[in-house]
């Protein structure tokens, strides 16, 4: 069932055209893999459909028009991740992951109600980060501090998470270990969104994969007709090597087209 | 862990926050009645709350309520109002270095207030002063975040803070230059270092609507600020409008900045003190942090205009010389301390 879509999705940065005539519909329950070389404007996308940057054409959610819904509303439909996972204070885990629930009014972390204190818990009990809930955030490691990220994005309880490359910056078991519990989360009917450069990742776990190109959606479907050899060839200018390990669908990057 | 495990570790926590919070408060009570006894005739705390409550000599009435009261309220709102300034802009910024002194406010500040003196547009204690003063602070402000653009590494917020610092002080430099009257240059020079003697109540009420004006502002964005934690992106996708943030924090920094310059002069460094002292004890999440520094700020300049009036010295120290004595060093310290966030350019 469709719970985003965008048509004729237009935006700018500066004076710089940077989203070309989009249209994509998305289901709730789908990983969906936003991927394409550097500069295709993965994250303009992502923030256009977020509505954090202004754009033209038609995005809705649930049903709603985007611009029809106020700021407090959106924040509660859309969970955000941006890139980095960046947290300017040494606060503990706990209040960090609290911020999740802002949306919904609870802005002080020191007075929760009890649901809110409830969606805290669940979220980092989902992402195994109850263990250092007291320790400040700048003292975690950068896996750890990546789950405790991705706890302040589930505590929203948003129907669609928007990730902008969540697995960055973090060894092979942390990347697996983050798009797997990412992919768990979408089994639970959410709509997730990844901005990834990894391609095998993205192969592996995704549902769906929107392959972008200077701004242009150039393919997109399940993971490896979206991911064709064609579209390996024009978009990122690269070969694969392509094959299956335990039923799951292997891309690896080769050697220059 | 439990929902009570949860509660149970944030209430101790804030227990130990309003502990701090009222000792602190405890401590600016404490300074204003040594602020009220302190001078040519000392008066002990005692007989400072009796004659403040009408009791005791008329003499000790006249000293406590009407010639020192309005110096020892424009302390605690002054002192207050710049701890806020620094802790709310250093939410804004998430920045541990940003404080209204060291983009240019005061100086802003100074600058019109010194114009609308010196072109004798209006009387010294009318309101025109603080408007002045204000809508310099305002712009300066402005401009320093507008030069820096949007998420603005620490070296670029500094340099753009000291250009414009710089700029604030060569126009009011001209402004005297041009002054055709010495006395009247003399008279501004002695001004700009920033004093609270000789104060009545006619600045007070100059200088505190304004003062409580932008208190009120910075406060009521408080949770803005700890979602900022995040950056501003994130913030925004939790529901914060950064943009109307952004010129919430400006109007209520300038609003204070400017009408505690508009009445003292400039004071510098007690915003960028404040907040610093109040870490180690607070915690650093911004939203928490405004009050304690607002009370550490109020702490701060009563202490200072209290050594001013104790120090032996031939001539009197003023009290914004002092404040830029001790904070100056403490800039530097704090520098060392950021050196690898200033290396990097980023903060």
């Amino acid at each position: 069932m469709t719970l985003l879509s965008a048509t004729g999705l237009n935006a700018s940065l500066g004076s710089r055209h940077v989203l070309h005539d989009i249209s994509l519909s998305l289901s709730s329950g789908h990983l969906v893999a936003l991927v394409g070389p550097n500069g295709a404007g993965k994250t303009t996308l992502l923030r256009a459909l977020a509505g954090l940057i202004p754009s033209s054409g038609d995005i809705r959610i649930g049903g709603d028009a985007l611009p029809s819904l106020s700021l407090r509303e959106r924040a509660r439909r859309f969970a955000y991740l941006p890139q980095g996972h960046v947290v300017h204070w040494p606060l503990p885990a706990r209040d960090i992951v609290a911020l999740g629930r802002y949306p919904h009014g609870a802005t002080d972390p020191a007075r929760l109600s009890s649901g809110d204190v409830e969606a805290v818990l669940r979220a980092m009990q989902a992402v195994d980060v109850t263990d250092f809930s007291d320790r400040r955030v700048t003292e975690l490691s950068g896996g750890e501090r990546s789950r405790v990220a991705l706890a302040r994005v589930l505590a929203v309880e948003a129907p669609v998470i928007l990730a902008d490359e969540p697995t960055a910056s973090l060894d092979p078991r942390h990347q697996i270990d983050v798009m797997q519990r990412l992919r768990g989360v979408a089994d639970t009917g959410v709509l997730v969104v990844v901005v990834t450069h990894d391609l095998g990742l993205a192969a592996r776990f995704a549902d769906h994969v929107l392959v972008l190109s200077e701004g242009h959606l150039a393919s997109q479907g399940a993971p490896v007709e979206a991911l064709s050899e064609a579209v390996m060839a024009e978009v990122f200018r690269i070969s694969a090597y392509r094959a299956e390990y335990r039923d799951e669908a292997v891309i690896v990057p080769w050697a220059d087209v | 862990m439990s929902v009570q495990d949860f509660a149970l570790a944030t209430e101790v926590a804030a227990r130990r926050r309003l502990g701090a919070t009222v000792v602190l408060a405890a401590l600016v009570v404490l300074l204003v009645l040594i602020s009220l006894g302190i001078g040519p005739v000392r008066l002990s705390p005692l007989r400072v709350i009796e004659a403040l409550f009408g009791g005791g000599s008329e003499v000790a009435q006249v000293i406590v309520r009407e010639i020192r009261l309005p110096r020892t309220i424009l302390a605690v709102a002054i002192g207050g109002m710049l701890g806020l300034s620094g802790a709310a802009l250093q939410g804004l910024l998430r920045n541990p270095l940003a404080a209204p002194s060291l983009f240019g406010a005061p100086q802003a500040a100074a600058f019109g207030a010194v114009l609308v003196i010196s072109l004798d547009l209006a009387d010294v204690r009318s309101y025109a002063l603080p408007v002045a003063a204000i809508i310099a602070a305002f712009g300066s402000v402005f401009a320093l975040l507008a030069i820096a653009g949007r998420n603005a590494g620490l070296l670029i917020l500094i340099l753009s803070g000291l250009a414009i610092s710089s700029f604030a002080g060569a126009a009011t430099a001209l402004v005297m230059n041009l002054s055709s009257n010495p006395f009247v240059a003399l008279e501004i020079a002695f001004w700009l270092l920033g004093s609270l003697e000789d104060r009545s109540f006619q600045h007070v009420a100059i200088a505190l609507p304004f003062i409580i004006a932008g208190a009120f502002i910075l406060l009521s964005q408080a949770s803005s600020f700890r979602a900022l934690t995040l950056g501003e992106e994130a913030a925004q996708s939790l529901g914060v409008d950064v943009g109307r943030l952004r010129l919430l924090v400006i109007s209520g920094v300038a609003l204070g900045v400017g009408g505690a310059v508009a009445v003292t002069g400039s004071i510098g460094f007690i915003g960028l003190v404040a907040p610093h002292l109040m870490r180690p004890v607070i915690g650093h999440d911004p939203a928490r942090l405004l009050v304690p520094s607002a009370l550490a700020g109020s702490a701060l300049l009563l202490a200072a205009d209290i050594a001013v009036r104790i120090i032996p010295a031939t001539s009197d120290i003023k009290v914004g010389v002092l404040t830029s004595i001790i904070g100056v060093p403490f800039f530097l310290y704090l520098i060392k301390r950021e050196r690898r966030a200033l290396g990097g350019g980023v903060a």
